[in-house]
């Protein structure tokens, strides 16, 4: 910790306190960072990393305290104010234009004075190709995967010029090999004298990455530390406190009866930019846990989507994918989730549940077909006592049932969402990176349901981009490159070189048996 | 800026009841101020234009026959805005409606059977509903955007109305006027009471109000509605029919602007005239705003718009009140109910701009 005694910190936060009505969000934190540091910012959802995140970007004002930057206190008023001093953001919900092109979402961003998107371009393309982030100025946003959309937010804030980085949980949508590269880039930046606030839930990244580590549980500073100088499990004690259950490693099984089969599956994206799907073959047993790894955008939404039933293929094609034997591919959703599928979706918010929307309703959105109406009634008494034993059996933090889908915090809204589908007892559950964004805490808590409904003789498919998680938890693991799907092989027999190695399309195709 | 909003997070409960109060007051002092500055004293004008329309019985009866087209076309409205479908054609599904009624009643005019009414209903009903079909059909099958062809169907429905009205409609017997023959007894709606014009599309109405209600907030349908309205991405990913549900709204709102229409032409009117509707269906979209798209709501909206016009009149003729002048306060009154209602989920603040000028500059520095 050399920096401490070398120069005044870039930042430094003194005794910040935020109230919301009924919180605490933050009490009396503590925080300070130097010239070209790495600090991290761990904690648990709720923890108040992202109060804490929003008053050093001037979104919201804090109660008491004071800010500090090179020395000078200040108030940071508003985010134009934070960009003018050279503070950056890069927030876990990207705040981008899909309709509009790459160059002209960074120069909405950045304000006429910076130029049109035209006279930005060249200098998108040097910044991106300084830090090692591909990325075309011309391609419209809604065409990009998540992680291409990272890579964006991450240059718009390169484009200034930038004296602290924010980056919250950046590392959870890209592969291992990604996550370096943007390791690269970071320690690129901090030696140039660039100060970084990392906020992840992936403990070693922290200590590859991290000089420091700030932790916050319930509002406070529970603790400063040195990551490369903690275990996993102390760093987890400053989190959650008691750290029971948090290393768990899950015995792997072998599956049944097959439930799920997709033969054979090809499907044309007419979207130019979209990934097309080919020769996809796949089976899950009863039993067990699947995993299919991946870098976003190798066809995981296509995938997706037509085993949810969002994309259907005509009826003619309908073996292409069966369930329990039974062909599927034609049906609708709410005809495949009759025969027994529910289904995770990757975004939670405006996909698995309508963010303005309470709880209770959002439970009724896809537990209807659980006696849940009655002639085309709503059965209010019981909508609501599926909603509390949803918020009960799954320890969602919730005032109450009739809070909207949009005032929980991530981690918290996935439970609710997780809880939601496993409770309608399926045969089959597909889930999209379930843990995304989520805590430790809360990621355990997700695995251990995801293993115990496993346990209790469901078929489970599990797409995530990130790789530690699907060797935690599934049994059988692949991977997807450009809409290609590789052999699945038994979890216990394979390591995550190997299957990095598929993600890049190194595997042999799958033959007919 | 000096007020700034910030989001609530959550409704105000409080906030829901009180909006309309806040904009009640706030209506009255800019009015009183409004007509103090012209001359009329505000109280006697206030009299004028909101208690003497309805102060006697004939009034109240006056006010729901203005009321009733209003309410069922916004009621439909309700339905589809909850879908997120912007049908801006209550009008013409109204117009068709009386227009289909009106044709079948002048050829049944010797009928005595009941069964006269209610076949003209259901025509009336019928066609309304074909006419928002229509642009149910245009948004399912070429994707075209329902506000442009509903608005442009309104325009050829009024068309239809003239063409027949001056010409294979026309009464024989009417002097060349541009009207129908009067429709028979047996197909005119009967009155509800003895000395006013209310009848019995009164029922139609509360029927309707109850049954939007029960669709809207009880039934699972209503909530299919409401979740295609707020999220289009997770009605796809339960299943929900964005076709079917697109048409059934359409259907719903056409079908019952054009009982509005129908009942126009059975109920105070009696025959096919031009001038069957002043805009009733454009008045709904207010309305269904107004009432915030919920059923109750939009009872009491109704009615206040319907009270609005009345004491439009009324002030033209008691007070001597010019016409731009009444139409200025109903302009103020929906102002501050839609301005108020941004309370219910916006928390005001307020800033001081030379603070902010001052964070600023020093930022800049």
């Amino acid at each position: 910790m050399s920096f401490d005694t070398a120069s005044t910190p870039r930042l430094q936060m003194r005794g910040i306190t935020k109230r919301y009505p009924g919180t605490l969000a933050n009490d009396r934190v503590e925080l300070s960072i130097q010239p070209g540091e790495i600090r991290a910012l761990l904690g648990e959802n709720g923890a108040g990393k992202s109060t804490l995140m929003k008053i050093i970007y001037g979104v919201t004002q804090p109660d008491e305290g004071e800010i500090i930057w090179h020395g000078e206190p200040l108030k940071m008023r508003d985010p134009a104010q934070a960009r003018g001093l050279g503070i950056g953001m890069v927030f876990q919900h990207f705040s981008l234009f899909e309709t509009l092109s790459v160059a002209e979402n960074i120069a909405l961003a950045m304000g006429a004075a910076a130029g049109t998107p035209k006279q930005l371009e060249p200098r998108i393309r040097e910044v991106s190709q300084r830090y090692g982030m591909a990325l075309e100025p011309h391609r419209l946003v809604h065409s990009l995967s998540i992680g291409e959309r990272q890579r964006v937010e991450i240059v718009r804030c390169l484009m200034q010029d930038i004296k602290l980085l924010i980056l919250d949980e950046p590392t959870s949508v890209l592969t291992p090999q990604e996550a370096d590269e943007l390791f690269v880039t970071l320690r690129h930046l901090a030696a140039e004298g660039c100060s970084i606030l990392f906020i992840s839930h992936k403990l070693g990244e922290v200590r590859a990455l991290c000089q420091s580590a700030t932790v916050l549980r319930g509002g406070k500073v529970s603790g400063h530390c040195v990551p490369t100088e903690c275990s996993d499990m102390d760093l987890a004690r400053l989190m959650v406190g008691a750290a029971e259950g948090l290393e768990a490693s899950y015995p792997k099984v072998h599956g049944g009866l097959t439930r799920l089969r997709v033969d054979d599956l090809n499907w044309h994206n007419a979207d130019p930019f979209g990934t097309s799907l080919a020769q996809c073959r796949l089976e899950v047993r009863s039993g067990e846990i699947v995993g299919i790894a991946g870098v976003a955008g190798n066809g995981q939404d296509e995938l997706l989507a037509l085993l949810s039933g969002e994309v259907r293929l005509p009826s003619t094609e309908r073996e292409r994918i069966t369930l329990d034997n039974q062909p599927v591919a034609n049906l609708y959703p709410d005809a495949r989730r009759q025969l027994g599928l529910t289904f995770v979706p990757a975004e939670r918010l405006g996909h698995g549940a309508v963010p303005d929307m309470s709880l209770a309703d959002n439970a009724l959105l896809t537990g209807f077909q659980m006696g849940l109406t009655r002639a085309g009634m709503i059965n209010h008494g019981k909508v609501m006592a599926f909603a509390d034993k949803i918020i009960a059996d799954y320890a969602v933090k919730t005032p109450d049932a009739h809070t909207t889908a949009r005032s929980l915090s991530g981690g918290n809204l996935q439970k609710f969402i997780l809880g939601r589908e496993i409770l309608q007892q399926p045969k089959l559950l597909v889930a999209a990176h379930p843990t995304w964004g989520v805590d430790v805490g809360a990621a355990a808590a997700i695995h251990r349901s995801l293993i115990a409904l496993r346990d209790a003789g469901a078929a489970i498919l599990v797409i995530s981009e990130d790789l530690d998680e699907l060797f935690q938890i599934s049994d059988r693991i692949g991977a997807l490159c450009s809409g290609r799907l590789s052999p699945l092989a038994e979890t216990a027999q394979t390591t995550p070189v190997e299957v990095g190695r598929w993600m890049a399309g190194e595997f042999e195709p799958v033959t007919h048996a | 800026m000096l007020l700034s909003l910030e989001p609530r997070g959550r409704q105000s409960r409080a906030m829901l009841w009180l909006s309309p109060l806040l904009a009640g007051v706030l209506t009255l002092a800019s009015g009183a101020l409004l007509f103090a500055i012209l001359g009329h004293p505000p109280l006697e004008t206030f009299k004028v234009l909101l208690i003497d329309p309805v102060s006697d019985f004939y009034g109240v009866s006056e006010l729901l026959v203005k009321a009733l087209p209003i309410l069922l076309c916004a009621l439909g409205l309700a339905v589809a805005y909850q879908a997120r479908i912007w049908n801006i054609g209550a009008e013409g599904q109204l117009l068709i409606g009386a227009l289909a009624g009106s044709a079948l009643a002048v050829h049944i005019i010797d009928w005595e059977s009941r069964w006269a009414l209610t076949l003209v209903l259901a025509a009336g009903t019928l066609a309304g509903a074909a006419w928002g079909g229509l642009a149910a059909w245009l948004r399912t099958r070429f994707n075209a955007n329902e506000i442009l062809t509903t608005i442009m169907l309104n325009y050829i429905a009024l068309n239809l109305l003239l063409f027949f009205v001056h010409g294979p409609l026309k009464d024989p017997a009417g002097f060349n006027f541009p009207e129908s023959a009067t429709f028979g007894d047996a197909s005119r709606l009967p009155a509800v009471v003895e000395d006013g014009r209310v009848h019995a599309g009164i029922y139609f109405a509360l029927l309707a109000l109850v049954a939007v209600w029960v669709l809207l907030q009880k039934s699972f349908v209503g909530f299919q509605i409401k979740v295609l309205g707020l999220d289009k991405r997770a009605a796809g990913f339960v299943g929900f029919r964005e076709r079917r549900l697109v048409w059934l709204a359409l259907l719903i709102s056409g079908g019952l602007a054009g009982l509005a229409g129908v009942g126009e032409v059975t109920g105070p009117i009696g025959q096919l005239v031009p001038q069957v509707s002043p805009g009733y269906g454009y008045a709904a979209i207010t309305v269904a705003f107004l009432g915030r798209l919920n059923p109750i709501g939009i009872l009491f909206a109704g009615l206040l718009m319907a009270l609005l016009y009345l004491g439009g009149e009324n002030a033209q003729m008691a007070a001597n009140l010019p016409q731009s002048i009444t139409q200025l306060f109903q302009g103020m009154v929906l102002f501050f109910l839609l301005a108020c209602d941004v309370l219910i989920l916006y928390r005001p603040r307020l800033k001081l701009k030379w603070a902010k000028r001052a964070a600023l500059q020093k930022a800049a520095a």
